[in-house]
């Protein structure tokens, strides 16, 4: 009679036993690695660890680097959202494309081209060594990082820090303005607390992504090791590698994340409200020298964030002889990558293209579940899907790797694995932005569809996807983006039949064949900026949400 | 095809937590049937019961002769309107109203020409192809009705509809459902918390409060003969005296303060004994004695002058405040701090059992008293 087998019911259970393959038991698997040496458990890793300057220091290193980041970015990004929406700022939708695509390109990327730029030979530093005869500080090392990293992820500060302040009801800046405060003190005292609770988010993100970041300190960290490199060289490097003191060091990692992410949690709680602004800000004009200094730091800004890009696409026409850049331009880059860029290419559609469309059915059917059938399984379910958020990507690469690289089931080296890494990864995002969104569908919406006969599955595909479309689409270009510029985990599961264009360059770079480099960067620019058109044609919308 | 709605021991239960002990009810064809009572009072889980929305814990609902309780909701042919309407934001307005029959796969013509239909009927026609975030809330209403109307359901189901409108809309709005209702001639179960708005779309209304029926009847017999003093408050505006009853020579007399006597012939035999009562006095049954000072003695304290009425707020000597609302005169307004006796206009007002759990007159006119335990054959 009435108790049929739910469908949502098979749904739950079909992805709590995917998660506990492809989740909880690499994880097992590693901590096991971490805690069984020969057999026998051992915690000499852990002391390892902890006992030797070179090891303990790499931390002190990514816990300097990913602070003095994250709070940079926030002071170039808060500013610069709070410019962009309250006032008119020449050439406004050419900001905000050049902003997206600046978060938007691999980290590694921003690095390399700053390397060009500012490096022992860099082009900048020449001609200021030329002018001035002065001799530009070195990049390498904790300063190089540091530049690349705030310059790349500011944008993420400024999209999220958008998205609330188009949130904030202008009644609110009126009335504040009504009982004397305005300007500079109503920025502090009413606008920041505002975007309080996305500020904080946008802190979490920010911190996780340069802490768990690989590509950067990789290349223009030269001694400066932080942990991802470390456990990087500890899996794969060139001498002396241990598998079980990688996994150790992952599972130090993996608990220093934790308590940063409870921490966020605990502050973010304390500012949890909701706004919604029936009247939204308009832009006004600013006037006179503040005008002047509001347009300067914006096009400064987005300038110096965009300059590697720029470069990066200039190199890529120059002339190479073996590996350094001649005088002259061609399109000799282009034609010596074009045997392997096929493939490359090819490969991140397939890849990039099966991770996205299975992260975005997964992420709503898990969100449907987590807001609309609250139960025990689902409210696990949703706890293990966040997990990863908290997991550094080459770890969850080291966890997969040995997991799947014995029997009963050998995954290495497939695509499948890396599908799953990315699939693994990215659904913490997707399942947030389908969870809010849906949360902000009424039932009776859902109840209106199935009284006029609908099934439930109907409903919901009729109704309620439609009505989350805009929302998951926004989350679909933003994983897609991550998708195809993921490195951190790809580097650690490729081989050579599964190399993605992201891949080839990190390859060409660390060989040093610039201008090849430059070349198949600048083909997966141009990807990156066509899917950003094309997701703006579709959406019909100008904006981003994450 | 319009049915009745037979409803017999309804339980709602969440968890611990009982909303309905045991509830039944019968809705006739065609009729414009209205839950009214506070919030919290179980009226919108009693429909979302009817709805499918809500699972049954105990009892039988039927329409006609068709049990309904294990028929999943989009199964029931029934139209239901949503209090925040559940527009298709996605869907303009002519698939929005088209969406039901689409499901039921009908023909593209008969979804063209009934969609028309309606939409006319509702007036919307000219606004077929727009989104309804353009749309103004009595405008996405009317959408809602027209797409809960256009599946020819059984049972049209509107849960406080006109909540989320303004005030001079609701009006309009009420009367546009109460016409529609009439010229379809559906049976329909209407939830709302505003007694005014019941009364005036409504053929039946039930009161309930606490999960429980209090009175099911015409708004008249409702606000006339209220079969409680929770209904006579909850419908309404009213004066409540506590006094007692004396019975002389089979004559029931009421002694207000001030030794002011009233005779009442219409006190059921099965009451006609000297008691103390409460009587439930509406303020335009409170007379102002002009003549002599026969009457309650009351000082005015404020009045508010409202046009066709003005409104007096008293006191008595022994400090109970009484409203008084009287046709506006042509002459001035009493002025505050005036001493002036009250009489009652016996007919009109009602007396209650001192725990108030019933009226005592005759003419009391209560479908819900059929359901109490003990008066079931």
């Amino acid at each position: 009679m009435k108790k049929k087998i739910d469908i949502w019911i098979l749904i739950s259970l079909g992805i709590l036993a995917a998660y506990a393959l492809f989740l909880l038991f690499p994880m097992f698997k590693l901590l096991k690695e971490a805690v069984i040496v020969d057999g026998k458990f051992s915690m000499e890793y852990f002391k390892l660890f902890f006992s030797q300057s070179f090891y303990y220091s790499s931390l002190g290193n990514s816990f300097k680097v990913t602070i003095c980041a994250t709070i940079i970015t926030l002071i170039i990004g808060i500013p610069l959202a709070y410019f962009y929406n309250m006032y008119d700022i020449a050439g406004k939708s050419v900001i905000q494309i050049i902003i997206i695509l600046c978060c938007m390109s691999a980290p590694f990327i921003g690095a390399y081209s700053w390397i060009l730029l500012l490096g022992r030979n860099g082009l900048v530093t020449n001609i200021i060594k030329f002018l001035t005869g002065w001799q530009v500080p070195s990049i390498y090392g904790f300063g190089g990082i540091l530049l690349v990293l705030s310059l790349q992820l500011f944008p993420l500060v400024f999209l999220y820090v958008s998205g609330a302040m188009k949130n904030i009801d202008n009644s609110l800046l009126e009335a504040s303005e009504n009982m004397g405060c305005s300007g500079v003190k109503r920025f502090f005292k009413v606008v920041v607390p505002l975007c309080m609770p996305t500020i904080l988010a946008a802190t979490l993100l920010v911190f996780m992504r340069a802490f768990a970041d690989f590509g950067t300190p990789l290349l223009i960290g030269e001694g400066y090791i932080t942990f991802p490199v470390l456990i990087y060289n500890q899996y794969f490097g060139e001498v002396g590698t241990n598998h079980n003191f990688a996994a150790a060091i992952s599972i130090i990692a993996i608990l220093i994340t934790a308590v940063i992410f409870l921490v966020q949690k605990y502050a973010s709680d304390k500012f949890a409200f909701k706004m919604n602004a029936l009247h939204p800000i308009e832009r006004k004009k600013a006037h006179g020298i503040k005008n002047i200094l509001i347009h300067f730091y914006t096009y400064f800004v987005v300038f110096v964030a965009f300059l590697p890009q720029i470069y990066v696409m200039y190199t890529s026409f120059q002339n190479t002889s073996g590996k350094i850049f001649v005088p002259g331009y061609s399109f000799n880059s282009y034609k010596q990558i074009k045997k392997d860029l096929l493939n490359s290419i090819s490969n991140t559609f397939i890849i990039g293209g099966a991770a996205l469309i299975l992260v975005i059915l997964i992420a709503v059917l898990i969100a449907y579940l987590v807001v609309r059938r609250k139960n025990v399984v689902n409210s696990v379910i949703d706890t293990i899907s966040m997990l990863p958020y908290i997991i550094p990507g080459s770890v969850v690469g080291i966890a997969l790797i040995i997991a799947f690289n014995t029997k009963p089931i050998v995954l290495t080296g497939t695509a499948t694995i890396m599908i799953i890494a990315l699939i693994i990864r990215r659904l913490p995002y997707t399942i947030r932005s389908s969870v809010a969104t849906l949360q902000q569908i009424p039932m009776t919406v859902e109840e209106a569809a199935i009284s006029l006969g609908c099934s439930k599955m109907g409903a919901f595909f009729k109704v309620t996807v439609p009505m989350m479309a805009n929302g998951i689409l926004s989350g679909a270009i933003l994983s897609w983006v991550t998708i195809i510029t993921e490195l951190s985990t790809a580097i650690i599961l490729y081989n050579y039949k599964t190399v993605t264009l992201t891949l080839s360059i990190y390859t060409q770079v660390s060989r040093g064949s610039y201008g090849k480099a430059a070349a198949l960067a600048t083909i997966l620019n141009l990807l990156t900026v066509a899917s950003l058109l094309l997701f703006m044609k579709v959406s019909k919308s100008k904006e981003i949400t994450f | 095809m319009s049915v009745n709605i037979k409803i017999t021991d309804a339980v709602k239960r969440y968890g611990d937590n009982t909303i309905i002990a045991d509830l039944s009810l019968d809705i006739k064809e065609g009729e414009f049937f209205t839950l009214l009572g506070p919030s919290g009072c179980g009226k919108t889980t009693l429909l979302r019961m009817i709805a499918g929305f809500n699972s049954i814990e105990g009892g039988d609902f039927y329409f006609n002769d068709k049990r309904i309780n294990d028929i999943d909701p989009s199964k029931r042919n029934i139209g239901m309107v949503f209090q925040n309407y559940a527009i298709f934001p996605h869907l303009s307005v002519k698939d929005n109203v088209a969406f039901g029959l689409k499901n039921r796969k009908a023909p593209k013509d008969v979804i063209d020409r009934e969609t028309d239909k309606f939409m006319k009927l509702m007036h919307i026609d000219e606004y077929a192809e727009r989104m309804p975030d353009r749309l103004s809330g009595g405008q996405q209403q009317r959408v809602a009705l027209a797409r809960a109307l256009v599946i020819a359901p059984d049972v049209l189901l509107m849960d406080e509809p006109l909540s989320n409108l303004d005030a001079k809309l609701r009006v309009e709005m009420r009367n546009v459902i109460k016409q529609i209702q009439n010229s379809v001639g559906i049976t329909t179960v209407y939830v709302t918390h505003d007694q005014e708005e019941a009364m005036a779309v409504s053929d039946r209304i039930a009161v309930m409060n606490g999960g429980d029926i209090q009175h099911i009847g015409t708004p008249k017999a409702i606000y006339q003969r209220p079969a409680n003093l929770f209904v006579s408050t909850f419908i309404g505006r009213t004066n409540i005296i506590d006094t007692n009853m004396t019975v002389e020579d089979g004559k029931c007399v009421l002694h207000f303060p001030n030794g002011y006597d009233v005779e009442m012939d219409n006190v059921q035999d099965e009451h006609k004994q000297s008691q103390n009562v409460k009587v439930s006095i509406r303020p335009e049954e409170l007379v102002i004695n002009t003549t002599s000072d026969e009457g309650i003695k009351v000082e005015i304290d404020d009045s508010i002058f409202l046009g066709l009425n003005t409104h007096y707020f008293v006191h008595t000597e022994t400090g109970a405040e009484l409203e008084i609302i009287q046709e506006s005169k042509i002459d001035s307004i009493l002025p505050k701090h005036s001493q002036i006796a009250l009489t009652v206009k016996s007919e009109k007002i009602n007396v209650f059992t001192e725990d108030g759990s019933k009226n005592i007159l005759l003419g009391v006119e209560n479908d819900g008293e059929q359901y109490k335990k003990g008066n079931r054959g």
